[in-house]
């Protein structure tokens, strides 16, 4: 379908766009409408994306398709610049995926101060600004998009968030920004030191566009390693990544969480590696450093919790270190392992904050300590918690193995420039990591599904899994297990792409 | 995983390949139909697993029926391969693309060979049995139905784990007879210890695990594949720098010493026996266990390269199991759950196994593990059945006397007693003693040493276990009884190889070695194989008598000087046994307990008092001193006091032009009159 | 005929009113005034039309009448609102402009 080739993600991009602005002309009373549109419009967005998937040359996944190139902003050169490689496609998926989901999470149970119309325009233009940011092919169009995704979610958190929410939501406002502006920043310098003057990602990644001396390839770097790591987020620009969660309400979490982190590392693999590949090299045992870091520290922060959803926050430092150690190797390898890892995580933890804040809904509290007994009172809820758990820990046959061990792998044998004894290291310790894993999610789930119902819930009718769960959480399950089976299912779309991100490094 | 094999092998058919060797094809032709269709194995289970899981609770015998015919058909066809095998088929080989990951294609496939088809015969004869077993044993439990769902999981994630020809699928069948492991040992979960040992056994096989992760990675990247054969072919010859594969192979054996119990990870499997009693026969005693095992034995090339075993000497993977032996057997002493004595047998025998691995008696090692699964299932299965009998409790000092009211059970319990204890004809004695050959003939003594005390031990403890359980008077309350079919049958089915299955390598019939054997294509590697040492059998078999005969002495005959335990050596040993060498007080109270109580309050402290503190700081000092200056001195006073003056010189401006406009109509008309003559008067001038 | 006499009444007139508009505090006196200035512009209207024998200056001096006696109704309605709300007729007391 020629049209669907030229048109079909310029129609991912703004369909939830159109049904924010749907959902605004609609009166504030009628909140079924309002519903029924935001299911619409993210059904179709899906439905568009699914298209996209299906229509996809696998064949030809390293380049880019369904490619549009326009011109924009004349004056300094930007165009509207998309297209869907194989690193981006599963990402796109994703979001549309996570965002339907949210909209049937939230069909009967908006957090308070309720406002659905709001909620739902909110949750439909962040889904405009991540499709976009997936898609983006042009410095100037990918930063609007990833800002784009900033506003919604503040309001998210600060508005339906919970008792610390302002704290929460301007602290993430705050770190976002601070790394945005540096971003911008080297964006802009490589729009002046590009011949000529170009804001096109693709046009940049070439060889021979970019003159400039080594210290000041460098510095650009590091502004965008600043505004992406903030994004993932990498130890230590982490601590905006608890509160936010913790404040922010069950839906804003799992976006939060299954996809908005991965802006960070999408645009390091996008943007950083391609563009400058020698500061890249230069940065690359940083980075695997600081992963690693984060990967034992995320998982003794878990240990140290006692809030739920506080301890999955910090095991998403812990999972997102796994993926920027695959990115640091700049090998096919663990570019291949961090966008598995970036999909698992997405699909996993977005799972886990789903069951924490349907747990929070049931029991009105997030203390571990004083739940237990889930797999009693309700058992399918326990048992679903159980295998998410299980998961997340990185168990094979399970979506997390397939991002957390080809992350070990690759560390084994980085790219020509880096150093082999450094990322032997980083392998080891990342390898305890999983231990670490296993020992926190066994011990929140031992804690809060096994043993007696305690005193305190005895009497107290803990519902299992409603309808609108289960509609939301389905696909998710089977996306875990299906992927867990048939990695090929992801590895296939992403190989050919990341073997031309590394190919420059040797790989 | 499974289906992923099913599905490729059947619509790929055309494009099975042989991965390694130029033998592959011959030998696919002439490999038998049966053994091609390997992959069957553990995809029947599997598929029973979701069975149970969707539909089970609506069957009527709630699911059961589902295990019961799939372990059933994975029984049939075990027994049938094994058939085949013997009849002289050559190995299967068969794999396909799993996935592409950077330069390299994953496979998954297929390698069926004389271990696997022992694997195959022990995992399925065991699980089916347990299977039946369980019927009964957990009749009424509460979880039945994931009971069962849980077993088929298993048997399918250990037979993918034997099945497997390359080890990141053997780690996908490692990882899951552990979480396998998990659930069943965690099955009463109500209960907060069972839940601990749960936990326990998961995070300690876990440590090892990080071990074979390496171990795997290690040898991917030195031999380009994680295929298993071609490996061994390369650790064999010299295709592996020697430091590189003892790296790799120290890191497996940290990964076999977590799966299989060796010291000092052993730590997890007396606890395990929190599980229901079945699961402990079938996955403490007979198959997940030697899971490690089987794992030496099938990348026996790094091994016997890594560590050099043919040296002699002592090595650290003969050390590992001799100390374990050793250590083990001494600890089952002093317990008093009839359970715990058997786990702490169990990881003595794995010791065994572990230690003939690495004197090089490779067929002994596998030979042990063959006998020891019945015998050890067996003898779980007994003290099941006394613990059905006696008011589930497993306390010894609860029981006594129970030979009147269990024949059964006890004679069954007697046979695999004299078996492990390492008596003629019996199954045990044959392999035991083929591993202290191993150790003679190797030229290890220190292994030799330990394991002839070990033998000793173990017709000790064995001794007391069955005398304290079913000699001298009834100890509990009620009445036992005899148990039913469904328990007794088991015990008796398992009671028949215990007795015979070792003749099987008996001196004149041999046949063992020549079934399964560790063989690799192309390379030239020969497991020089002992002959029968009668010297060597009679001491063995006089030092096992002797153990009994001790025991008889304390237990039966009660002859022990009174008050031996008290006097001040012996009081001290036992403490320390009491304690198991204080191991688990390092393990979990140190290790597991530091690192989620200090470490991690301390990484979190500093999370928010360090790193978040330095955000909030730099967010205060924003707010007290930056934002003040800012505010109060540059904003307030420099530049809105310069927009203050402006406005200021503006309102003065206005204050005076107001004046003029007064309200008073002819005020306005005068100054309109002016202007017009004023006008007038400079036109007029003008022009 | 010359035309210079009818423009001196005519500028005499116009300022008797000026001095009128501008002197006299009585609103009614006022509006006199202004009359007596719209009628000397009449005049200038009606002298220059004959003088350049052009009708159309005598049809202004029309409509001037025309507004002018719009303006004075217009006017006296205001004066005696005025009136009403300040019981006085003189206008500088009106001051209700005042900025």
């Amino acid at each position: 379908m020629e049209w669907f080739d030229s048109w079909g993600l310029t129609l991912a991009i703004f369909l939830p766009v159109a049904g924010a602005a749907a959902i605004l002309v609609v009166p504030r009373a009628d909140e079924a409408t309002q519903k029924l549109v935001a299911l619409l419009f993210t059904g179709a967005t899906l439905a568009v994306s699914i298209g996209l998937l299906a229509d996809f040359d696998y064949d030809r996944a390293s380049g880019l398709q369904f490619e549009v190139n326009k011109s924009w902003i004349d004056v300094i050169n930007s165009r509207y610049h998309i297209g869907l490689d194989g690193i981006s496609l599963p990402l796109l998926v994703l979001s549309a995926v996570v965002t339907l989901l949210c909209v049937v999470y939230s069909w009967d149970h908006f957090p308070e101060p309720h406002n659905p119309k709001a909620f739902l325009a909110l949750m439909l233009l962040l889904e405009t600004g991540m499709i976009g940011t997936f898609a983006a092919q042009d410095l100037i169009l990918f930063f609007i998009f990833f800002e784009v995704v900033l506003l919604p979610m503040y309001f998210m958190i600060g508005v339906w968030g919970g008792p610390n929410r302002e704290y929460a939501a301007i602290k993430f406002f705050l770190f976002t920004l601070f790394g945005s502006a540096l971003m911008l920043l080297s964006f802009l310098a490589l729009y002046f030191k590009s011949d000529p003057h170009t804001f096109d990602i693709v046009a940049l990644s070439q060889p021979g566009v970019l003159e400039m001396s080594k210290g000041v390839g460098s510095l650009i770097f590091a502004g965008m390693f600043l505004g992406f790591g903030i994004k993932v987020p990498m130890f230590p620009f982490h601590t905006w990544l608890p509160d936010a969660h913790t404040e922010a309400p069950t839906v804003g979490s799992v976006i939060l969480a299954a996809v908005l982190l991965k802006l960070g590392t999408y645009g390091f693999i996008r943007v950083a590696l391609p563009i400058l590949p020698d500061a890249a090299e230069d940065w690359a045992p940083v980075i695997g450093t600081l992963a690693v870091i984060g990967i034992i520290y995320g998982a003794l922060a878990c240990l140290a919790q006692t809030d739920m959803k506080r301890l999955i926050a910090f095991s998403s430092v812990a999972h997102m270190g796994f993926v920027m150690l695959g990115i640091a190797t700049l090998t096919d390898f663990g570019i291949n392992a961090a966008v598995m890892g970036m999909v698992a995580h997405g699909l996993i933890t977005g799972m886990l904050f789903f069951l924490a804040g349907s747990l929070q809904e049931r029991y009105g509290t997030r203390e571990i300590a004083r739940l237990g007994g889930l797999l009693k009172s309700a058992p399918r809820l326990g048992w679903i918690l159980g295998f998410t758990a299980m998961a997340s820990l990185g168990l094979p046959g399970l979506a997390g193995f397939w991002g957390e061990f080809p992350a070990i792998l690759s560390a084994y044998q980085p790219a020509a420039a880096l150093s082999e004894v450094w990322f032997r290291v980083f392998m080891v310790v990342a390898a305890i990591g999983t231990v670490l894993a296993a020992g926190y999610l066994l011990y929140m789930y031992q804690r809060v599904a096994m043993g007696a119902v305690p005193a305190e819930w005895e009497d107290a009718h803990i519902h299992d899994v409603h309808t609108p769960e289960w509609i939301a959480w389905t696909p998710l399950l089977i996306g875990i297990l299906v992927i867990g089976i048939f990695p090929a299912l992801i590895f296939e779309m992403t190989d050919p792409a990341a073997q031309v991100v590394t190919k420059v490094f040797g790989g | 995983m499974l289906a992923t094999i099913a599905q490729s092998l059947l619509a790929e058919g055309e494009h099975v390949v042989d991965s390694v060797g130029e033998g592959g094809h011959e030998a696919l032709e002439a490999a038998s139909w049966i053994l091609q269709q390997g992959w069957l194995m553990p995809l029947v289970p599997a598929v029973s697993f979701f069975a149970i899981l969707f539909f089970g609770k609506r069957l009527p015998r709630q699911g059961a029926e589902i295990g019961l015919a799939a372990v059933g058909f994975t029984f049939l066809w075990a027994v049938l391969s094994a058939f085949e095998w013997i009849g002289g088929s050559a190995v299967v080989e068969r794999s396909t693309t799993w996935f592409s990951n950077g330069r390299f294609d994953i496979d998954v496939g297929i390698h069926v060979d004389g271990l696997t088809v022992m694997m195959f015969v022990v995992v399925t004869t065991v699980s089916a049995l347990v299977h039946v077993y369980s019927l009964e044993y957990l009749r009424g439990d509460q979880r039945f139905t994931y009971y069962y769902a849980a077993l088929s999981l298993f048997t399918a994630s250990m037979l993918n784990l034997v099945v497997a020809d390359n080890l990141l699928q053997l780690i996908v069948g490692w990882e899951l007879v552990g979480v396998c492991s998990f659930m069943l040992i965690g099955h009463w979960w109500e209960e907060k210890p069972n839940s601990d040992a749960a936990l326990k056994a998961f995070l300690t096989t876990r440590v090892g695990d990080v071990g074979l992760m390496l171990g795997a990675i290690t040898l991917f990247f030195a031999v380009g594949t994680f295929n298993i054969e071609a490996i061994n072919q390369a650790a064999l010859s010299d295709g592996i720098r020697h430091g590189l594969l003892l790296t790799a192979a120290c890191l497996l054996l940290l990964g076999v010493a977590g799966k299989s119990a060796q010291f000092p990870l052993h730590i997890w499997l007396p606890d395990a026996m929190a599980g229901p009693t079945p699961v402990s026969a079938l996955i403490h005693a007979a198959t997940m266990v030697v899971a490690g095992v089987y794992l030496v034995a099938r990348t026996y090339g790094v091994f016997f390269e890594g560590f050099s075993i043919d040296s002699g000497g002592i090595n650290l993977l003969a050390l590992t199991g001799g100390v374990t032996l050793f250590i083990a057997a001494a600890l089952a002493f002093v317990q008093h759950d009839i359970k715990k004595v058997l786990a702490y047998s169990t990881v003595s025998q794995l010791g065994y196994m572990i230690a003939a691995l690495g004197v090089g008696a490779w067929t002994a090692a596998v030979f042990h593990l063959f006998t020891h699964a019945f015998f050890k299932a067996l003898l779980f299965l007994g003290a099941g059945s006394v613990s059905h009998a006696a008011h589930h409790t497993f306390d010894m000092r609860e029981m006594g006397g129970l030979r009147k009211y269990m024949p059964r059970t006890f004679w069954t319990f007697i046979i695999g007693t004299v078996a492990l204890a390492g008596i003629p004809p019996l199954a045990g004695f044959w392999s035991k003693d083929e591993i202290l050959l191993g150790a003679k003939e190797g030229d290890f003594g220190t292994i030799l040493i330990l394991g002839s005390i070990g033998a000793f031990m173990t017709a000790c403890y064995m001794g007391r276990t069955v005398f304290l359980t079913f000699f001298g008077e009834y100890r509990g309350h009620g009445t036992p009884h005899e148990s039913p079919g469904l328990i007794t049958v088991p015990l008796m089915i398992l009671a028949v190889p215990s007795l015979l299955i070792g003749l099987i390598n008996a001196p004149g019939i041999e046949k063992f070695n020549d079934w399964v054997a560790f063989h690799v294509p192309d390379v030239t590697f020969h497991l020089e194989h002992h002959d029968f040492d009668p010297g060597l059998a009679l001491i063995s078999t006089v030092i096992a008598v002797f153990g009994f005969a001790v025991a008889t002495w304390v237990y039966y005959w009660q002859k022990a000087p009174k008050g031996l335990l008290e006097r001040q050596p012996v009081r001290a040993v036992h403490t320390f046994l009491e304690q198991k060498y204080y191991l688990d007080h390092i393990a979990v109270s140190g290790i597991a307990a530091g690192t989620a109580g200090p470490i991690a309050r301390g990484t979190y402290w500093i999370n928010q008092h360090v790193i978040d503190g330095i955000v909030n700081g730099v967010g205060v000092a924003t707010n007290r001193f930056l934002a003040p200056f800012t505010y109060d001195v540059l904003d307030q006073e420099l530049v809105d006091g310069m927009y203050d003056d402006i406005a200021g010189a503006t309102s003065a401006v206005g204050g005076l032009l107001r004046k003029a406009q007064s309200g008073l109509i002819q005020r306005y008309a005068l100054v309109l009159f002016a202007a017009v003559g004023a006008g007038g008067a400079a036109l007029a001038y003008l022009t | 005929m010359y035309l210079n006499q009818y423009l001196f009444l005519a500028a005499v007139l116009f300022c008797i009113g000026v001095y009128g508009v501008l002197s006299r505090r009585h609103a009614v006196l006022v509006l006199m005034s202004v009359e007596i200035m719209l009628n000397a512009v009449n005049i200038n209207l009606i002298a220059f039309s004959v003088h350049i024998q052009e009708v159309s200056g005598q049809v202004f001096a029309l409509f001037v009448i025309t507004v002018a006696a719009a303006e004075v109704g217009v006017g006296l309605a205001i004066v005696i609102l005025i009136y009403r709300n300040l019981a006085s007729p003189y206008l500088d007391q009106v001051d209700s402009l005042k900025g």
